[in-house]
This record gives C-alpha cells, sequence and structure tokens, in this order.
C-alpha cells in the first residue's frame, strides 16, 4: 500500500465554514451540554453524565488539527469530544436520551457513545480506555500504510493508570501514529490531582522521550497550534506526540457533585477565561467579526439545539424484543 | 416503635468504622474514599476519625490498589480496599487472582491475605454497560478467593465484619439498588460468619435462590405468588463462594423444585453451577429445575432495554406461573 492513502470518513453532520467556525463549534458544544444539564434535571437523561462544559476549546482546537479519516477516542466526559468530531448533535442526544434513533441505538447512552462514520472511536467508560485504543488505531494505520492519525482523549488523573504507563512507551518504541491529549481540568472526581500524583506529568513523557507541548486550554487557537504540530509530528512517522491542554470543568464531575473540593475563588476566575468568551473576544479585536454577528450566532445555535432536544424528545424508544433477538452474544 | 431502621449504606460505613475501631491493623483506601467520602456516600466521616494514614485517597490505580493491598495483608495489616464500581475489578484482576487469591497455598501457609476488596455491582441504574455488571463468576472460579453478596443492611454489616476478620481475600459486592434500602438494624457487635445461606421465607412449592438485589425482587414476586396459592421457599445465598450447597438441598428435597435468579448473563453464569449441582446431588428429588437470567449481551443503556433485560420481580411471577402450569403444585408426594 502506498503511503500517502488515506482512510475514507464522512464529513462533519454540522457542516462549518468561515472565521468564527471554531467558536461556533465551541458554542454548540456549550449549549449541547446546557440542554443535557436540563433534560438529566428533568430526569430525560439518565442514569449518570459527565459535561465538558468549560473544556471546549481542548476538544475544538484538536479536532481542527485533524485530517480526513483520522480517529480520535474520547472519554465518558465525551460530548464534546464527539460534536469537536462532527457527530450528528441530533443522534447524539438521541443516544443521550435512550432512544432507537441514537447514533447507537440507545444501547451505549452518554458514556459508551461510539460513531466510527465521524471517527470517534468511542467514549470510554474505563479510565485509561481511550488511552489503549487510539494507541491500537495507531497500529492499525501504521501497518495497513495508512497515513492518518489517531487521537486519545483523556484527563490528567489517567496518567496514573496502568494503561497510560504502558501504552506511551508501546506507542514510543514502535513509533506509532498517536497524539495523547492529556486534559488537565485540575482535579480527578473530586481529589485534586496533587495529592495523588507525583512530579510534573510533562516529566512522565519526557523520560520517554516523547515529542511533547503543553498549551492553554482555554484558547482554542493556542490548542489548535499545539494540536496541529503533534499532529504533523506524528503523522510524519517520528512517533507519538504528548499535548496537555491546561483547562478547568465549569460544573461538577458527574451529577451530584457541589464541588467542594474546587478551592475558593477558582471557579470565579476561570470563568473569566471562558475559551468562548476568549475566541469571541479575538474575532472581534481582529476584525474578523462584529458584536451583532456574533450575537446572531449565538443565537442561531442556542435555538438549533433547542430544537435538537425537542426533536429528541419525540423520538421513539427501541423495542426490547427485537434488540434482544436481534444480537446474538 | 422498633429500633431505628438502618440503611444499607450506613450500615457498610458502620461496619468499617467499628472494625478500624476494633482493630489497629485495618486499613482503608481506594479511590476518592477518604475526603470526599466515596462516590456512593458510604464512607464519610471515616478519615476524620481515624485518621489519614488509616483511611485514604489512591490515585487512579485500580492496580497499585490491589497490589498494594496485597503486599500490606502478608506484613501484618488487614486492608480493606474499594474498587469503585465492580466493572473496574478487571484492571486488579493479575493482583488479586494470581497474587492474592493463591499466596496462601503455594507459600505452604507462610503467611494468609487478610484483604478485603469491598466493589459496587449491579444493573438497573442506566449506567451502561461498563458501569453495571456484576462479575460474579470471573472470581467464582478462582480458588483462594471468597465472594460476599449481602441483600440487607444487617446482613451487609455483620458479613463485613466477618469478611474484615477473615484471614484471606474477600470479595464484598455492594449492589448499587440497594443502597439506599433500610432494614432492621441488628445488633451492634453481630458478625456473620461467610459460606451460610439464609432461609428468608419459607415455603412448600418452590425453592427460589438468589442474592442481593434478586432476594428483594424474589420476596415480592413470592408474596405475589401467595396470592394465587403458590408457596415459594426464597433462598438468600449471602455467600457467592463458598456455596452453601446444603441449605439449598435441603429446599429442594422439601420442595421439588428449584428456581435461581442470577442477575448476568446465563452462559457462564453462577446460577448454571447451583443447578448443577443440585442435579448431581439430588436429582431423584427434582419435578423441576431452572434458571432466570439476563440474556447473553451486555447491559444496554436505555431504560426499556435495560428493563427488558434484568430479572424482577414481574419476570420472576410469570416464570414460576408458567413453569408451575405445566407441573401441578403437590405432584410428588
Ligand atoms: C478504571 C476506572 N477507574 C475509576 C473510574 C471512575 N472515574 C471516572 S472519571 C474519574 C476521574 C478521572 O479523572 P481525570 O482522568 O483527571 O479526567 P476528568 O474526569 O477530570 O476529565 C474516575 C476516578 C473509571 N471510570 N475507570
Amino acid at each position: 500500500m502506498s503511503g500517502t492513502q488515506r482512510l475514507a470518513a464522512e464529513g462533519p453532520v454540522y457542516e462549518l465554514t468561515g472565521d468564527s467556525a471554531l467558536l461556533e463549534r465551541m458554542l454548540l458544544i456549550r449549549r449541547f451540554e446546557d440542554a443535557v444539564q436540563r433534560l438529566f434535571q428533568r430526569g430525560e437523561v439518565h442514569g449518570t453524565t459527565h459535561l465538558y462544559s468549560g473544556q471546549e476549546a481542548g476538544a475544538v482546537g484538536v479536532c481542527a488539527a485533524l485530517a480526513p479519516g483520522d480517529r480520535a477516542a474520547g472519554t465518558y466526559r465525551g460530548h464534546g469530544h464527539a460534536l469537536a468530531l462532527g457527530v450528528d448533535p441530533q443522534g447524539l442526544m438521541d443516544e443521550l436520551l435512550g432512544r432507537a434513533s441514537g447514533v447507537c441505538g440507545g444501547r451505549a447512552g452518554s458514556m459508551n457513545v461510539v460513531d466510527l462514520r465521524h471517527g470517534l472511536v468511542g467514549c470510554f467508560g474505563i479510565v485509561g480506555g481511550s488511552i489503549a485504543a487510539a494507541t491500537g488505531v495507531a497500529l492499525g494505520f501504521q501497518r495497513r500504510g495508512l497515513e492518518n492519525v489517531a487521537v486519545a482523549f483523556f484527563g490528567e488523573g489517567t496518567s496514573n493508570q496502568a494503561y497510560f504507563a504502558e501504552c506511551l512507551n508501546f506507542a514510543q518504541v514502535l513509533r506509532l501514529p498517536v497524539v495523547f491529549v492529556c486534559e488537565n481540568n485540575r482535579y480527578m472526581e473530586f481529589t485534586p490531582i496533587e495529592d495523588v500524583t507525583a512530579g510534573e506529568i510533562p516529566a512522565r513523557v519526557e523520560a520517554l522521550g516523547l515529542w511533547n507541548r503543553t498549551v492553554d486550554g482555554m484558547d482554542v487557537q493556542a490548542v489548535r497550534a499545539g494540536a496541529s504540530e503533534a499532529v504533523a509530528h506524528a503523522r510524519s512517522g517520528a512517533g507519538p506526540a504528548f499535548l496537555q491542554t491546561l483547562t478547568y470543568r465549569f460544573v461538577g464531575h458527574s451529577r451530584s457533585d457541589p464541588g467542594a473540593y474546587r478551592k475558593p475563588g477558582e471557579l470565579d476566575e476561570m470563568r473569566r477565561r471562558d475559551p468562548l468568551a476568549v475566541e469571541r473576544a479575538r474575532l472581534i479585536e481582529d476584525g474578523a467579526a462584529d458584536e451583532a454577528e456574533l450575537d446572531g450566532l449565538e443565537a442561531r445555535v442556542a435555538a438549533y439545539i433547542d430544537e435538537v432536544a425537542a426533536r429528541a424528545l419525540e423520538a421513539p424508544f427501541p423495542d426490547p424484543e427485537a434488540e434482544f433477538q436481534e444480537y446474538k452474544g | 416503635m422498633s429500633v431505628a431502621e438502618l440503611e444499607f449504606r450506613d450500615a457498610v460505613r458502620d461496619a468499617l468504622d467499628e472494625e478500624l475501631a476494633r482493630d489497629e491493623s485495618v486499613v482503608f483506601f481506594g479511590e476518592d474514599v477518604g475526603k470526599p467520602g466515596g462516590v456512593f456516600a458510604v464512607t464519610g466521616g471515616l478519615q476524620e476519625r481515624h485518621g489519614d494514614r488509616r483511611v485514604f485517597d489512591t490515585p487512579i490505580s485500580e492496580l497499585a490498589i490491589a497490589g498494594a493491598a496485597f503486599g500490606a495483608a502478608i506484613t501484618g495489616l488487614r486492608p480493606v480496599i474499594e474498587i469503585m464500581f465492580g466493572d473496574f475489578l478487571f484492571l486488579a484482576m493479575d493482583s488479586l487472582a494470581n497474587q492474592a487469591a493463591k499466596y496462601w497455598f503455594i507459600s505452604e501457609e507462610q503467611a494468609s491475605v487478610p484483604l478485603v476488596v469491598r466493589s459496587a455491582v449491579g444493573a438497573g441504574g442506566r449506567f451502561g454497560a461498563i458501569h453495571s455488571q456484576t462479575p460474579v463468576p470471573w472470581f467464582q472460579g478462582i480458588p483462594g478467593l471468597k465472594i460476599v453478596a449481602p441483600s440487607t443492611p444487617r446482613d451487609a454489616k455483620a458479613l463485613l465484619k466477618g469478611a474484615i476478620r477473615d484471614d484471606n481475600p474477600v470479595l464484598f459486592l455492594e449492589h448499587k439498588r440497594l443502597y439506599s434500602v433500610k432494614g432492621e438494624p441488628g445488633s451492634s457487635d453481630e458478625v456473620a460468619p461467610l459460606g451460610r445461606a439464609a432461609i428468608v421465607r419459607p415455603g412448600s412449592d418452590l425453592t427460589l435462590v438468589t442474592a442481593m438485589k434478586g432476594v428483594h425482587d424474589a420476596l415480592a414476586a413470592a408474596e405475589e405468588l401467595a396470592t394465587e396459592g403458590i408457596d415459594v421457599e426464597v433462598i438468600d445465598l449471602r455467600t457467592l463462594r463458598p456455596l452453601d450447597r446444603d441449605t439449598v438441598l435441603e429446599s429442594v428435597r422439601r420442595t421439588n423444585r428449584l428456581l435461581v435468579v442470577e442477575e448476568g448473563p446465563r452462559t457462564g453464569g453462577w446460577a448454571g453451577g447451583i443447578l448443577a449441582d443440585v442435579a448431581e446431588d439430588g436429582l431423584e428429588y427434582l419435578d423441576d429445575v431452572w434458571r432466570l437470567t439476563t440474556a447473553d449481551a451486555p447491559i444496554p443503556y436505555s431504560p426499556p432495554l435495560e428493563d427488558a433485560f434484568l430479572p424482577s420481580a414481574e419476570r420472576i411471577v410469570t416464570s414460576v406461573r408458567k413453569h408451575l402450569n405445566s407441573t401441578p403444585v403437590n405432584s410428588t408426594a
């Protein structure tokens, strides 16, 4: 096989163009998560959900650096990863509401969504699962002679998992085309990362000789710039790259989390660096858009997500009888 | 009025609290269990009372948690660890299955491994395929390990104490749907022996064997069936390894029918093992024998799918009716 081939892939369902494309994608995620929160409180989204609010610049910046056929593995905090890759917001919302029209027919739910059509290897419910999956996808790309790159998204707490140590070394010795994106939001579930982590995470990666960089995860342009270099490195055949994004989640880890562990003033301080506000201010400063245009954009995205939520509530549930007859485990 | 009822999660916490107070060598650790008090709000206050040398938070490192507990157990501590969800036990498997469970035997009993692994299991909470499993069969096939699976607050407390005082590894399973269940507390110094089932409802037409949440479903089903003249005996296994075969066999001798209800896939499940045991040793007493399990599929997320997938009081009632109508009650004297 020639080295320039890439995996066939479908384009994003929700198409974006123009200077405000990254802002629009982040808005889409934020409004989506707001809707999920509301629907969860109404008992329409079930079990538990982990929202991406505050971290949007990470997935959006990284996915903006990807090429067709590249794939990414997200986490249980995966709605942002999915939407940034171009997964259909309607299919994702339907899935969270357990409807037959969901991207996985209602089988998966929030923590386990898969949509290979749009490059989403999965949202991995097991901490560290995304790292292993992306490492393996990269092995597949490499050995099939494809010029694609795999991305693993994971949190900083995941750096203490066996998967992290084993897969980073594995990927480096095999020079696999994988980008490890560590989204450092300072907390695992309720435990501050520094309480349970020795040393700095990039130092571990450096010890393995991986290309690595840390970027401001509240700034989508900074993330995209860092990710572009990381992806180029991985695509060149030089081996895996490691990108740390310094970010923050504005909401609880999952449902029922009052956030008692946060340091005083920290949430307010980070909200002032809201990635949506940062990008909006930049567009205006650069003269790429004016206030009225961006207000219009925000209203359009909000209205679109309202429609998505309304349609999801109308969608039919799967039929258990058919489901279990069809599946032969 | 009777004494205040005890909630299942408080029963677990009380057992930990009292064992930590009773025995200096008991320590407790896991992810988010200390300061935050656990994701199921079970372990709050333990770190404050017993200090952070004995109750502490760990990194997200299941293999290290289990491995360190094993090493500490052969060095004079009695560690209790929490593996947050039963589904995460798979990440700790080598340490539990290859190291802790076999050490007492292969070392020719030089040191025992007094280690308890607490883990939240079970479906019904819409947590999906990877936060809802009850991986009993994985562990049931490992000699050297005991599996405790309580159904009531009183048993949870007395059995956890029994598990902590046991000298070799015990897996202690807490069904998520039981955490908020309340029940009669029992006496505070009660310690239950492991390996003994309990007949929680006597009956003459059918022996229904189950564990954990299944016991509650079985009791509800038995009430319903009683109104139709079907008298069900319910056995709560309480320990899934070692299994109390004698109690089951003795019951089947009287009822001549056996139904085992397991929240787990049919193939490779623990219900099948009980049917085999009873068939081997009690074939002559049997008029009917069957099991109710989940389909051989991963646990689905969508509410109608999950509800149809799991055993429930309703499914038990339907299944018992069907079987007893084809073999009339009291056909065997
Ligand atoms: C193997 C495993 N252990 C524990 C958990 C429970 N858990 C879910 S998220 C989480 C914290 C993860 O922290 P981090 O990696 O920093 O990512 P974040 O959630 O902050 O994005 C934990 C402990 C899990 N899902 N899988």
